[in-house]
């Protein structure tokens, strides 16, 4: 499933015209991006949360040269799938 | 952010369509990611990231507060990725 597979559900199932299907679609991913580049985290209730966490620095190293770099603090993003998608997606598989 | 507040946010950007409307939108929108994933799909974001169905297999897990063994059987989860673009604007990275 894509973007677009998005736009014709919301086009055959709502009847919402395709022009408009786009702009809410990417509307509402923009906005959940937006959120989470602020630092909030965005719940949808039914899906999942998305958090942003914070890594601190730490010393890895290039597995070809084997050489030691510093892996510098970095901000990453969670999600954790709600209790109800787990639950139906447990059920239907 | 919540769902409604996502909904709010979207309204002001989007002024031909009612807030109601809208939120159907949005349920959805979620309603049918979420049949994807449970049929096994992944869902794939341009520009902020792909979910995808993970299987995990059967082990053998500790109870951590009983030291126990337990079996644990074959399952699946859910694995988001996020996308590149989004990282990046996370670190801000140009």
């Amino acid at each position: 499933m894509t973007k677009i597979d998005i736009i014709d559900l919301l086009y055959e199932r709502m009847g919402l015209p395709k022009r408009e299907a786009r702009e809410v679609v990417d509307a509402v991913f923009d906005t959940i991006k937006n959120t989470l580049i602020a630092g909030e985290q965005v719940k949808i209730a039914g899906f999942g949360t998305f958090n942003i966490r914070k890594k601190g620095s730490r010393k890895g190293r290039n597995p070809r040269t084997k050489e030691e770099v510093e892996i510098k603090p970095r901000k990453v993003l969670v999600f954790k799938a709600s209790s109800e998608l787990k639950k139906t997606h447990r059920e239907s598989s | 952010m919540t769902k409604s507040m996502l909904t709010e946010k979207v309204s002001e950007r989007l002024k031909e369509l009612t807030r109601k409307q809208i939120a159907v939108i949005i349920n959805t929108i979620f309603d049918n990611m979420k049949e994807a994933l449970n049929k096994g799909e992944k869902i794939e974001i341009r520009g902020f990231g792909i979910f995808r169905i993970k299987e995990r297999k059967a082990k053998i897990a500790r109870n951590p507060k009983t030291g126990q063994k337990v079996s644990v059987s074959e399952r699946k989860t859910i694995h988001f990725k996020t996308g590149k673009a989004l990282h990046n604007a996370l670190n801000k990275i140009k």
